[in-house]
């Protein structure tokens, strides 16, 4: 008893200490240059089903595979260009509907083979005969044609029509390449890490659901990203992604070093870790905002007025302030600032509730008595569906409900699963969807918009942003690709087809060990250069 | 007896059938699907289309006419075999029985604790001359069944874990780790056996028999331990089941809040899934351990009280 109780003492005059010397303002700027060993113990919030980078879609997984496999390029996370990685260089057709690229000497898959141009074909040509079942890599290579083999080092990848996005798919962790022999395996054998044979700076160790993921560094690793801070092998000996799915008990692990950094911290944790010897690295997700997606087919989202009303009637400052933190951003595009050709279009999107009702009225929406507008007795409501993919989901729809309730708009709000909200989106039946996506292209907004392919908006032919949006999916080039796609943005929040609402951020947190801990252009870990101190 | 066994048996086979076929009928009444769940998890239900989405359901069995896929299921099912896992790619019988030593752990003792604790305050409680500790102790087990696991389990983790460091709060390793789960999930189930023992003791205690005994010059121990606990303990030992369902429920809770491995997380995120074959997988399973609760339960009855035992065997 009295032991426990000694204990007990000395573990609270730990504490004391430990609170003292956080107070000190101890950061991760002083502690040296970087050290090679030891493992990240790194807590993240579900357990990744799956660990294959060609067949997952969700960030738990996406963050395990991008260390496993080297991808063709890399992209540059502040300016979005495309940079060398396994290919030292390439180029396109005119019409980007072919691209080749010119493979570096020396990279290796874990199981000795070399990477070279025979490989990098079967790897491709696996991720499209995985279908449906290569979450992301099934959209970037949907109009694929093939990959020839032109020589040991130079393969030439094809498309039916013109494909720009391609070149940035190449960056990502979904086209990554893994090794022939993984294909030997079945789909479902390299989902849980048995068969997945990368050239990464990391291996597959082990994998225990709903516990623990271990990788582990590849010896004779030498063939990074020409974007990774430092040559030659990864710092770490190991990363254990421990998986703690209850929120408030990853930030106390965090705290109580029984872990070395997080992921998804929640809002209402943030403050924890603000100027007490913690690191806070956030950076928001490139791609389509968390938006209203309107159905333009359906009840008073047919009206023009009523759509470009909503996109005024939204107070999206108020949403990051108060339901959200400062780490998040309002909306200022459909597409999230850290976008590749994104366009800042903050003054479409300011609050403007007077622009708001007049826009109702010039319409003939007049108040009713509950103070919700009608017109020749239809009712101004529309229906917004959401999952809870994240968590505070909720909380902005109900504040955006309020504020839009203001300008005598009743947004009505229905929850559903994510399997359900599949169904409903695919078979059109719904008036507002309720979704953010992540792709760090500006091509994207094709996906969601042109009447060629999901056409959420159900927009009819011959609308303002099927013409540009084919023009950005053309050109691989710069000076033609940024006005297409300034243009589509601009068309889609003026019609009032989506009205954004705010960017989803990522929000790590690290103790004063882990340092390094890095983003990739889509907003995903990259844990090359990370390594930690001290132990 | 080999009657009554017989038709125990049968009834545990029914109940298996029925809690498979149940499973079957409601996760195909929920709107959704597990590979509609898989494929639109995350950002990707974006670039599946209508047409690859019923590949994959193909591919899965999913759009085989609803009695061929019950008859498929039930047919590999007897032999074991529930299917691959559609999230994970993982045999579902794989994982349950994987997922089942961590659970079992620390519902054994968080078991353990609850008929340490749950019976030793009914004992004390009962036993006690003194009024008002008596009422105290009594006051406890409606307390514990109150209090949220939930709540508990973060309680139990801020103190221990994070500001004592006695115990590591995260994992499934190594004794230590299976303290503060056990005592979360003990809490409910001890106020349970708590309550229902202290119902009966009480019940005992007014019996005539009591008195009698009492009056034969038997001491007050000996008859509360001798005599009352005895038969107390028959209508406490009938809630087995209602505590082992307890147990597993409340494992979904406490590994979660302890970031373990275990049947609860593995039914959670199954269930909001869809991933029918993980699903039923642990259904079948936690009415398999339902079943043999129960039965061992019945099989004990007679030898604790001798008028079953001949009420049985008059019935045969």
């Amino acid at each position: 008893m009295s032991r426990t109780a000694a204990t007990s003492l000395l573990a609270l005059s730990a504490l004391v200490l430990t609170a003292c010397s956080s107070a000190g303002g101890s950061t991760g700027a002083d502690a040296g240059p970087p050290k090679p060993g030891g493992t990240l113990r790194l807590g993240i919030s579900s357990s990744p089903d799956c660990i294959d980078p060609q067949q997952v879609g969700t960030n738990a997984s996406l963050n395990v595979g991008r260390q496993l496999v080297d991808s063709l390029t890399d992209q540059d996370p502040s300016t979005g260009e495309i940079k060398p990685w396994l290919a030292e260089k390439w180029e396109s057709n005119a019409d980007s509907t072919a691209f080749t690229f010119h493979l570096r000497d020396g990279a290796t898959f874990s199981d000795g083979s070399p990477v070279d141009a025979a490989a990098v074909k079967t790897s491709f040509d696996a991720v499209k005969a995985l279908g449906p079942k290569s979450q992301l890599g099934s959209g970037y290579l949907a109009v694929y044609k093939g990959t020839t083999v032109v020589d040991p080092k130079t393969i030439k990848i094809e498309f039916s029509v013109p494909s720009a996005q391609f070149l940035q798919a190449s960056s990502t962790m979904s086209l990554g390449i893994l090794a022939p022999a993984a294909y030997r395996k079945t789909a479902d054998q390299r989902c849980q890490g048995d068969g997945l044979i990368g050239s990464g700076p990391f291996v597959f160790e082990s994998l225990k659901q709903n516990q623990e993921i271990v990788l582990a560094k590849r010896k004779g690793y030498g063939w990074g990203s020409s974007l990774f801070k430092h040559r030659g092998e990864a710092y770490l000996d190991k990363i254990a992604y421990k998986i703690v799915p209850e929120p408030g008990v990853r930030t106390g692990s965090l705290a109580s070093a029984q872990l070395d950094a997080i992921t998804d911290v929640q809002p209402v944790d943030e403050p924890q870790f603000t100027g007490n010897g913690f690191t806070e690295p956030t950076r928001p997700n490139p791609g389509v905002v968390f938006n209203l997606h309107a159905n333009v087919t359906k009840g008073v989202l047919t009206d023009e007025k009523v759509r470009q009303a909503v996109v005024k009637g939204i107070n999206r400052p108020e949403v990051t302030n108060t339901v959200l933190t400062p780490n998040y951003k309002p909306a200022t595009s459909i597409l999230g600032s850290a976008t590749p050709f994104y366009a800042d279009l903050s003054p479409l999107l300011a609050y403007d509730p007077a622009g708001a009702t007049s826009l109702l009225e010039s319409a003939g929406w007049v108040p009713g008595p509950d103070g919700i507008r009608t017109k020749n007795g239809q009712r101004l409501t529309a229906k917004v569906l959401f999952s809870l993919v994240f968590n505070q989901n909720k909380s902005v729809l109900e504040l955006v409900q309020q504020q839009l309730r203001k300008i005598g708009f009743d947004l009505q709000i229905e929850q559903r699963t994510t399997a359900e909200t599949v169904q409903v989106t695919q078979s059109g039946n719904y008036e507002y969807l309720w979704y953010n996506t992540t792709r760090a292209d500006p091509d994207i907004l094709r996906n969601l918009f042109s009447t060629k392919a999901n056409n959420r908006s159900k927009l009819p032919a011959g609308n303002p942003v099927d013409a540009p949006l084919d023009a950005q999916s053309s050109t691989v080039d710069p000076a033609k690709r940024k006005p297409a796609a300034e243009e589509a943005q601009r068309a889609i929040i003026e019609h009032g087809y989506s009205a954004p609402v705010f960017e989803l951020t990522q929000v790590l947190a690290h103790g004063p060990n882990a340092h390094g801990v890095g983003f990739e252009a889509s907003s995903r870990l990259q844990l090359f250069d990370a390594w930690v101190s001290g132990s | 007896m080999t009657r009554y066994l017989l038709r125990r048996i049968l009834q545990a086979v029914f109940v298996l059938w029925a809690a498979f076929t149940l499973s079957f009928v409601i996760l195909y009444l929920l709107p959704g699907d597990a590979v509609s769940a898989k494929l639109g998890g995350g950002e990707a239900g974006l670039s599946v289309t209508p047409e690859q989405l019923a590949v994959a359901k193909a591919e899965y069995g999913l759009d085989d006419p609803l009695p061929l896929q019950y008859g498929k299921r039930l047919f590999a099912a007897l032999q074991g075999d529930f299917g691959r896992s559609i999230a994970t790619g993982d045999d579902a019988t794989n994982m349950v029985v994987s997922a089942l030593p961590p659970t079992l752990a620390v519902t054994g003792f968080a078991l353990v604790l609850a008929v340490l604790f749950g019976g030793g305050i009914a004992i004390a409680g009962t036993y006690t001359r003194h009024r008002w500790l008596g009422n105290a102790l009594l006051a406890l087990p409606p307390l514990g069944i109150s209090l949220p696991p939930f709540w508990v389990g973060l309680l139990l983790i801020q103190f221990f874990s994070f500001q004592l460091r006695l115990v590591p709060a995260l994992g499934s390793n190594g004794f230590e780790s299976l303290i503060l789960p056990a005592i979360t999930l003990a809490i409910p189930t001890g106020a349970i056996i708590g309550q229902v023992l202290a119902k009966s003791l009480r019940t005992q205690l007014a019996e005539p028999y009591t008195e009698i005994a009492l009056a034969k010059g038997a001491s007050r121990l000996r008859v509360h331990f001798g005599h009352i606990l005895r038969n107390a303990a028959v209508p406490t030992l009938t809630i087995a089941g209602v505590v082992a369902g307890n147990l597993i429920a409340g494992s979904v809770i406490t590994e979660t809040v302890f970031s373990r491995d275990g049947i609860g997380r593995v039914t959670s995120s199954a269930v909001t899934a869809q991933d029918i074959p993980v699903v039923q997988a642990v259904i079948v399973l936690a009415a398999l351990v339902f079943v043999v609760i129960n039965l061992a339960v019945d099989l004990v009855y007679p030898l604790l009280d001798p008028r079953i035992r001949h009420r049985e065997t008059a019935d045969a």
